[in-house]
């Protein structure tokens, strides 16, 4: 599936999820599929140099360039009451991961709003906003070290 | 009642996570949870805990105002709580919310009622157990409370206009660039209207999460909450003071912690806070550094 395919895809199961109760219920079950990064990727303490800015649930991302260019993403949530911030990182994972890299540079952090919708507080929402520019930034990162 | 000794002037406001653990089949305790994140209480709470929701449950649909007597009387019997039954609130971001329904909750004279120390997060980091079943209790009969303490807890406008006038304490717990009028609103948090930015004239600041242990969400103790408000900030804590922050929310954190466990006698919370203040045509705004 293209990127274009898993976004489509993504829009229409919240689309089926309309109902707030219904939406909490498949936010949390995307939270639940959430695995942390693995240790031949980093181990703790984790570098601050992942760590997402202005993020409450203490998230930390990674952005991995493959050989052909795809990437592939892994998240660290420390809070452990941060249910919203797994549940964003394991929407991320599956809809970017395997995909080109530049095309999570095109991601809107309006995403945020259009996946949590009212089960959203006001703090949360800046601090997952922060989480797709810093995925956005670690990507941008791996392209430039990427040889051409 | 509690089983906490770090100096408190009324340690029975606070309970710790072993005494929940060993009340939880209790039928005298209710615990609720209060969060900011909607989505926090649905994956995953402690048996037996209900639900208020600070926006949904506590205020008033229409206007900014709390919910009214009759209203907080259903919402309670809702939950099989009676005016005897010990109500438990704990949640996350170190219980800011679960403060905030406390205080509530006193603004219609439920005194017995508690906050678990630590919260959520010192639940979880204990490893204590989770569960996602939602209880269902049998309606209770709590009767209509005659009126809503306002006077006691709640400081309005004018009142804290005339407070600073003559000099009188104030407390800003906002974070320091609210305070000096850099920013309008909290680190992370969007921009939420106000015209102006500052303080009121008079006011210290202490921003409310330095009454915490980060590492646990825990209050600290008696003397280390002595060393900021009194000894750092020269509080009285026998003069008459008032806590403010944007909403009245983190405030309700801070007023907590200087009525029961300081035990500042005439503490009130000034929920209006700065995005009324800060709207308010005519009132002094100080900005810059505390005097």
């Amino acid at each position: 599936m293209t990127t274009e395919e898993q976004l489509d895809e993504l829009q229409e199961t919240l689309d089926m999820f309309a109902d707030p109760a219904d939406r909490a219920d498949l936010l949390i079950g995307f939270a639940d599929k959430f695995t942390e990064v693995p240790a031949d990727v980093a181990t703790r303490p984790w570098p601050k140099s992942h760590q997402v800015p202005q993020c409450e649930s203490d998230a930390y991302v990674w952005a991995m360039l493959q050989p052909d260019r795809r990437l592939k993403l892994h998240f660290a949530v420390e809070n452990p009451s941060g249910i919203s911030a797994k549940a964003l990182a394991v929407i991320l994972d599956k809809v970017y991961s395997g995909q080109p890299a530049e095309d999570v540079l095109a991601l809107d952090t309006e995403i945020v709003e259009r996946v949590f919708r009212q089960n959203i507080s006001m703090g949360k929402g800046m601090g997952l906003k922060s989480m797709v520019l810093a995925v956005q930034a670690l990507t941008r990162d791996a392209l430039k070290r990427m040889p051409a | 009642m509690s089983n906490i000794d770090k100096g408190y002037a009324h340690p029975e406001a606070l309970v710790t996570t072993e005494w929940v653990a060993e009340h939880l089949h209790d039928s005298s305790v209710r615990l609720v949870e209060s969060n900011e994140d909607p989505l926090v209480y649905p994956s995953g709470h402690i048996p037996g805990a209900v639900q208020i929701d600070w926006t949904a449950d506590l205020n008033d649909p229409l206007k900014r105002d709390y919910i009214a007597a009759a209203d907080f009387a259903a919402l309670v019997s809702r939950f099989g709580i009676t005016p005897e039954t010990t109500v438990v609130l704990y949640g996350d971001r170190n219980n800011w919310w679960a403060c905030y329904a406390f205080w509530v909750f006193q603004l219609f004279g439920h005194t017995n009622a508690r906050i678990l120390d630590g919260g959520r997060l010192k639940w979880e980091k204990d490893g204590r157990p989770m569960t996602r079943e939602v209880p269902a209790y049998a309606a209770s009969s709590y009767p209509v409370p005659s009126t809503r303490d306002d006077v006691v807890h709640r400081a309005f406008r004018e009142q804290v206009l005339a407070h600073s006038e003559v000099g009188g304490q104030l407390v800003d717990v906002r974070s320091p660039d609210e305070y000096t009028g850099a920013k309008l609103h909290m680190p992370e948090y969007p921009q939420e209207g106000a015209m102006r930015g500052g303080h009121i004239p008079g006011a210290k600041s202490v921003p409310w999460a330095r009454a915490i242990n980060p590492e646990d969400g825990t209050f600290k103790d008696a003397e280390q909450l002595k060393a900021i408000y009194l000894g750092e900030k020269g509080l009285d804590l026998s003069k008459e003071t008032i806590a403010y922050c944007r909403i009245g929310e983190r405030s309700s954190h801070t007023w907590f912690t200087l009525k029961y466990l300081l035990g500042f006698e005439k503490i009130r919370n000034y929920d209006g806070s700065w995005t009324e203040w800060g709207n308010l045509v005519g009132v002094p705004v100080a900005k810059g550094p505390e005097a």
